[in-house]
């Protein structure tokens, strides 16, 4: 198909989608309708697993098994970036060159360091109180420790990132998730129901299974996340594809 | 005009949509896929807005405070999760592309390879 029929189909497509949207939005409840019938049961819902952030309420209680799905999710595609970007048969590694860094970039990022991973440990912490909770803080925590890639050096970063552990770690955190639903099972109770005591609304130790979950989450996208960033930059950095030789025309093979 | 929310998220999907149609680079095209994706955000927490509502995080409200809906950001913290490990995937397979045909070009994918 030619760019110019496909952006033709594109356009007749896109204009039925719209009008047919346009349409279908007439007929939706107002925009800022005071009425939110889910919204206001997950309201009392959450209020009463005394879990003052009610987005970590659905997320992790009422909606608990939904997010075992998706970090299902989360755990396959990294598996999944992991298998596809591996080392194949016809590539090389190559010893990164250090690179030239600025003392003050150095002494920023080691300052940073150690802040940006205390708050992804805070976000991580707080889920059930605050805006926040395992998914966010676990990307803060990872992108945190890149501070050591992009402040200082990859041989640091190597350093600071023992990759075999993180990974062990990612499943680990993975399979905690499905275990911490098995103490409603054990308790009698539903899979993944909340059945830990639920403490004082608005502390630290509320909200019973919230935080348990909350953590086990934290851990595994911070390790996936270290996982997956750590596949593109070997990509990037290490490994060295056999495309420079077959440019000046040697290692030419069929594949 | 109470649907311009509603409407402001078609306009994202249809732009996302139309640049993946007419991309010629694969990474472009994912990342048009994160804009048509990113529709679904803006509907959702439109769907979800109570006028005069605030965050529905009772830590520093009384509880009863009109909140907005949090069943719709709880699906879209979903959404954010799966279509940053959906764009990681793709991006892998774009780079075993690049490896394997020499081209990012998807026009200069037409054949098929054994």
């Amino acid at each position: 198909m030619s760019g110019r029929v496909r952006k033709v189909v594109f356009l007749l497509a896109a204009a039925v989608f719209a009008v047919a949207f346009a349409l279908a939005c007439t007929g939706l409840p107002h925009f800022g309708t005071a009425v939110h019938p889910y919204g206001s049961k997950a309201v009392a819902a959450a209020v009463r697993h005394r879990t003052a952030n009610v987005i970590s309420s659905v997320n992790f209680d009422q909606r608990a098994l939904d997010t075992l799905g998706e970090e299902s999710i989360l755990f396959g595609s990294v598996l999944g970036a992991v298998v596809l970007l591996r080392r194949a048969r016809d590539e090389d590694r190559a010893e990164p060159e250090p690179g030239r860094v600025l003392p003050s970039t150095v002494l920023l990022g080691a300052a940073l360091l150690p802040v940006t991973v205390l708050v992804g440990g805070y976000v991580v912490a707080h889920g059930q109180l605050s805006p926040g909770g395992g998914f966010q803080g676990g990307v803060v925590l990872a992108t945190g420790l890149h501070l050591a890639y992009v402040a200082a050096d990859y041989r640091v970063l190597r350093r600071v990132r023992p990759l075999a552990a993180f990974a062990a770690l990612d499943a680990v955190a993975a399979g905690a998730f499905t275990a911490l639903g098995l103490a409603g099972l054990f308790a009698g109770a539903a899979y993944l129901q909340n059945v830990l005591p639920l403490g004082t609304f608005n502390q630290l130790s509320s909200a019973g299974l919230v935080p348990l979950l909350n953590a086990a989450v934290g851990v595994e996208v911070a390790s996936g996340v270290i996982v997956l960033v750590a596949q593109f930059l070997d990509q990037a950095v290490e490994i060295e594809s056999p495309e420079t030789p077959r440019a000046t025309g040697q290692g030419e093979d069929d594949r | 005009m109470t649907v311009l929310p509603f409407l402001a998220a078609a306009w994202i999907f249809l732009v996302g949509v139309y640049g993946m149609v007419t991309s010629r680079n694969l990474v472009h095209a994912v990342g048009c896929l994160a804009v048509a994706q990113s529709s679904t955000y803006v509907l959702l927490l439109g769907v979800g807005f109570r006028r005069g509502g605030t965050a529905p995080v009772f830590s520093d409200i009384p509880v009863g405070t009109p909140v907005v809906d949090p069943v719709v950001q709880a699906l879209v913290l979903t959404d954010i999760v799966v279509g940053a490990t959906v764009t990681a995937l793709l991006l892998s397979l774009v780079i075993q592309i690049r490896k394997r045909t020499g081209t990012v070009d998807p026009e200069a994918l037409s054949e098929l390879k054994g």
